[in-house]
């Protein structure tokens, strides 16, 4: 099993954050390989946004070292993690509410378009040949999610399960190596969280995406990750494959409970 | 050369799909046959390019080892490369049955197995997997071939083929033996078998309707000559495979006289797709012209004032106007102009915003439809006709003639159909379109069809004035009066349904004297109209009891009366007593089925106080107490004084026109 991931694509490094006063992460440090789907789970206020935060440079931590792609860094600047390839998508859905499904996902490809404004507007040539190659790479990500029926949709209109099912599109539309999902399943019915969990496995199963997500659902995380971390009050608990974790008895006692007879 | 000479050979007697398709790859060539909207565009096929692909399907087939008489399975929706398949097994002499696509693999067991299915194409992931799921219980299935390749990656079974891989190999087999497609077409003729549809079976296991070439063919040749279609139509197949209307109106109409197939994205885009493709010809069930209908209606009432009153008055003068257009009946200057103008106005963005601009003919069939759907498109200047079909039939039994148009009749006998009607009113028929046999089963067979050809359908109907046939009801379901009138429970319950009032009705008069109803109110409309009324109530059985809410159901009953009084036949079934149930009926109390079918036998035996009250003239209102099931479970006994109505009957006009 272990032949299915790679190296470590980022590796966070004794760090620590805080907000005046309060420590929001104290010395935390683990790895996510390649090709990983990668779980961080914790009660709330545990640090779990806020690492995902770290790591893609919207927060900046005043310790310790993160390594992505084998680049020692003491922090990342969010264009830098844009543009290496890591996305995310968010607790709160944010997405553009009177733009169209197609449209919100086409905005993931602007990383990916070289053309300047310039070009854009008088839209030929080039800018148009682009525009036809990045509208064909979101036409797949549609096709891969299952949104064709709600292609022309203005996403505000959108039942809260499909807007989340835009937003991880236009995560996908920049192509990343490295996913961070913010509870992709929160608030959703069993059925759309049955979808979602189909979708991140299938993306991380035929794009070969590592996949970072910060789940509650407990089950949902078991079934999905390769790996857990568990976070609580800014420290780091345990860290370990599923089975690990559900035998672990600190976390048990800090997070998952005691499970009752049936 | 010698492949121009084969073909020539062939054209000669178009008797069989896969001949036809050659010939339209000749004489059409570039013309569109099939479209699919992938990736967000319309890709399209033409003619000679569908040739090549059913060719390398076929030959591709034909390595992996089917041979003339194989069966192969078709699943999915919608989707070009599924149609080809069809053909593709027809052109070397096996059968297609196609499956329907949402049937869970427990339902595709008996289906598969019954027919001797040895291949199968689907159309992805999913139907593979319910096929891998019963795949020990059939020994028979031996290859399955998906069409999409997402989530494939890992299905690595020899037995299990990509679309692509086949259509390669099969091109690779073509090339070695340019003679072989053409000479397996060349060996098919139009007694062949073509396909095996299998019905529904609402009673019982399903049946395997087996129907050849000459059946579908046959049929669609005179039903193209029927409605005059041409190659220029544009039709948007989005109703199941497996359905027969679906092989006539997307297959064999489309390969006969060469028109172009629409497949949608998805199932749930279809109503994007239809607006995007416009189809000049379209099919669908009562219901879908129905929703249809209502969210114009509910989308307007959010409209502004203006447009909200523009709308009112377009559609008020197109009631009157548009249908004598469409059926060519005289209309004056003036009514045209405003016409006209409300063409520009309304009836077009309407139809555009509906898909509905080019459609030239429209068809429904299946069940009754309210005669204010019927108005409302035929008013916007859509030809919309209902027709009588079976799978048995190859569809077409009835269908109504341009300009004589009706909303309750499903028109004469189709071209090539011979009508009878049994003593006990059930419709026979005896047509080209007949099927064969229903497979593996002769006893079946023979109960529905004699020696002759006659086909039982197992309904009930008559012949109006204007030799239209009315399907009334089941047969088996058809009484008789005391008198010996002919008593149609459901088709009077159905006229009374059409009233937005009337949410459940159930007629006796079985052995009877007279007709007598009982009549469910729909609270909601009841409700609203209550309030436009100022008229206060407490709630369902108070306001079911109310004299103004009796006086507005009586004129239903009574335009119902009026209704029947107008067919010689039925005109002694008229209802002469009713009452207004104190409670809905409802499936938790056993009264209605699950699918809101009401249970006869069982309301007769709850309410036979009621019934009984209604049989005597004598009595005029009735009390009963009757056990009824709240919402959360519980129950309890409802005491009601129910009101007997008298309705007064109207005077049969058939009579009346006959001195």
């Amino acid at each position: 099993m272990e032949s299915k991931f790679g190296d470590y694509l980022l590796s966070v490094d004794h760090i620590s954050l805080s907000f005046g006063g309060v420590k929001a992460l104290k010395d935390i440090s683990f790895g996510i390989r390649e090709k990983e789907v990668f779980a961080i789970i914790g009660p709330n206020g545990a640090g779990k946004t806020s690492m995902l935060n770290v790591i893609n440079g919207f927060y900046h931590p005043q310790e310790g070292e993160i390594t992505y792609k084998g680049v020692h860094r003491k922090q990342m600047k969010s264009h830098d993690a844009a543009v290496h390839g890591i996305a995310r998508t968010f607790q709160n859905v944010a997405l553009f509410k009177g733009m169209s499904t197609l449209d919100n996902i086409m905005t993931g490809r602007i990383i990916h378009m070289k053309r300047n404004l310039f070009w854009q507007a008088i839209y030929l040539g080039p800018a148009r040949k682009e525009e036809m190659a990045n509208r064909e790479y979101v036409e797949d990500i549609i096709d891969f999610l299952e949104i064709q029926a709600i292609r022309r949709t203005p996403v505000g209109r959108l039942p809260y399960g499909l807007q989340k099912r835009v937003e991880l599109g236009r995560a996908l539309a920049m192509e990343p190596d490295l996913l961070l999902l913010d509870e992709p399943m929160a608030g959703m019915n069993i059925e759309e969280k049955q979808d979602m969990c189909r979708f991140v496995l299938d993306v991380n199963d035929q794009y070969g995406t590592t996949i970072a997500l910060i789940e509650h659902d407990m089950s949902v995380v078991m079934d999905i990750s390769d790996k857990v971390v568990v976070l609580d009050y800014g420290e780091k608990l345990a860290e370990g494959t599923p089975d690990e974790i559900r035998g672990n008895q600190t976390v048990i006692d800090a997070y998952l409970g005691v499970t009752t007879a049936n | 050369m010698k492949e121009t000479t084969a073909t020539e050979k062939l054209s000669q007697v178009l008797d069989t799909i896969p001949k036809l398709l050659l010939d339209h790859a000749k004489k059409r060539a570039d013309r569109p046959a099939n479209r699919l909207k992938d990736l967000g565009i319309w890709q399209t096929w033409t003619w000679s390019e569908v040739a090549d692909e059913v060719r390398n399907l076929a030959c591709g087939l034909s390595k992996i080892g089917f041979q003339r008489g194989d069966k192969l399975a078709v699943i999915g929706d919608n989707r070009p490369r599924l149609y080809w398949s069809m053909v593709a097994a027809q052109a070397l002499g096996g059968i297609p049955v196609p499956l329907y696509q949402d049937s869970v693999a427990e339902e595709m067991v008996y289906v598969l197995e019954n027919a001797d299915v040895k291949y199968a194409i689907v159309q992805n992931q999913e139907q593979t997997d319910k096929l891998l799921e019963i795949k020990d219980r059939l020994p028979n299935l031996k290859h399955i071939c998906y069409e999409e390749p997402r989530g494939m990656r890992d299905y690595t079974q020899d037995f299990i083929h990509y679309y692509k891989d086949i259509q390669k190999t099969g091109r690779d087999y073509h090339n070695e033996n340019p003679d072989y497609f053409l000479q397996e077409i060349g060996k098919g003729q139009g007694s062949d078998i073509s396909i095996f549809l299998y019905t529904s079976g609402t009673t019982g296991k399903p049946k395997g309707v087996v129907l050849t070439s000459d059946n579908l063919i046959i049929t669609a040749r005179n039903s193209i000559e029927f409605d005059n279609l041409t190659s220029e139509e544009e039709v948007l197949a989005y109703l199941p495979m497996a359905w027969v209307g679906d092989n006539i109106f997307s297959l064999a109409q489309a390969y006969v006289i060469g028109f172009c197939v629409n497949c949608p994205e998805n199932p749930e885009t279809v109503m994007t797709d239809l607006k995007e493709i416009g189809p000049t010809y379209y099919f669908a069930p009562p219901a879908i012209y129905e929703t249809v209908l209502t969210k114009v209606m509910i989308r307007m009432e959010d409209a502004s004032k203006i447009k909200r009153s523009m709308f009112k008055y377009f559609m008020d003068l197109a009631k009157s106007v548009g249908i004598r257009i469409l059926d060519g009946k005289p209309v004056s200057f003036k009514e045209r102009i405003l016409y006209s103008i409300g063409q520009f106005l309304v009836y077009g963005p309407l139809k555009n915003n509906l898909g509905l601009s080019r459609t030239r003919l429209a068809y429904t069939a299946g069940e009754a439809i309210g005669p204010e759907i019927f108005e409302f498109f035929r008013s916007l200047g859509i030809n919309i006709k209902q027709l009588y079909g079976q799978t048995e039939a190859s569809v077409f039994i009835c269908a109504q003639p341009d300009g004589q148009v009706k909303a309750d009749t499903v028109g004469t006998a189709y071209p090539g159909v011979e009508l009878r009607l049994a003593d006990n009113n059930e419709v026979f028929y005896r047509s080209p379109g007949v099927f064969h046999s229903y497979y593996k089963n002769p006893e079946s067979t023979a109960e529905t069809k004699d020696a002759e050809g006659w086909v039982a359908t197992g309904d009930a109907g008559f012949f109006d004035e204007d030799g239209h046939l009315k399907i009334i009801d089941r047969a088996k379901d058809v009484g008789r009066m005391s008198d010996g009138t002919m008593f149609a429970p459901k088709y009077i319950e159905n006229k009374l349904k059409f009233f937005p009032f009337i949410k459940e009705a159930v007629a006796f008069g079985d052995e009877k004297e007279f007709t007598t109803a009982f009549i469910c109110i729909d609270i909601e409309a009841v409700g609203n109209w209550a309030e436009r009324k100022n008229l206060a109530y407490s709630g369902y059985t108070d306001l079911s009891a109310r004299a103004e809410v009796y006086d507005l159901l009586q004129e239903c009953v009574e335009t119902v009366n009026a209704d029947l009084a107008r067919d010689e036949k039925l005109s002694g079934s008229q209802i002469k007593r009713f009452l207004l149930l104190h409670k809905e009926l409802d499936a938790d109390d056993g009264e209605l089925t699950r699918t809101r079918k009401v249970r006869r036998r069982i309301v007769a035996e709850k309410y036979a106080v009621l019934i009984s009250a209604l049989d005597d003239p004598q009595q005029t209102h009735c009390e009963i107490d009757s056990q009824m099931t709240f919402e959360d479970g519980r129950t309890g006994m409802v005491h009601a004084d129910l009101q007997i109505r008298e309705s007064a009957l109207a005077e049969s006009q058939v009579h009346t026109l006959a001195a």
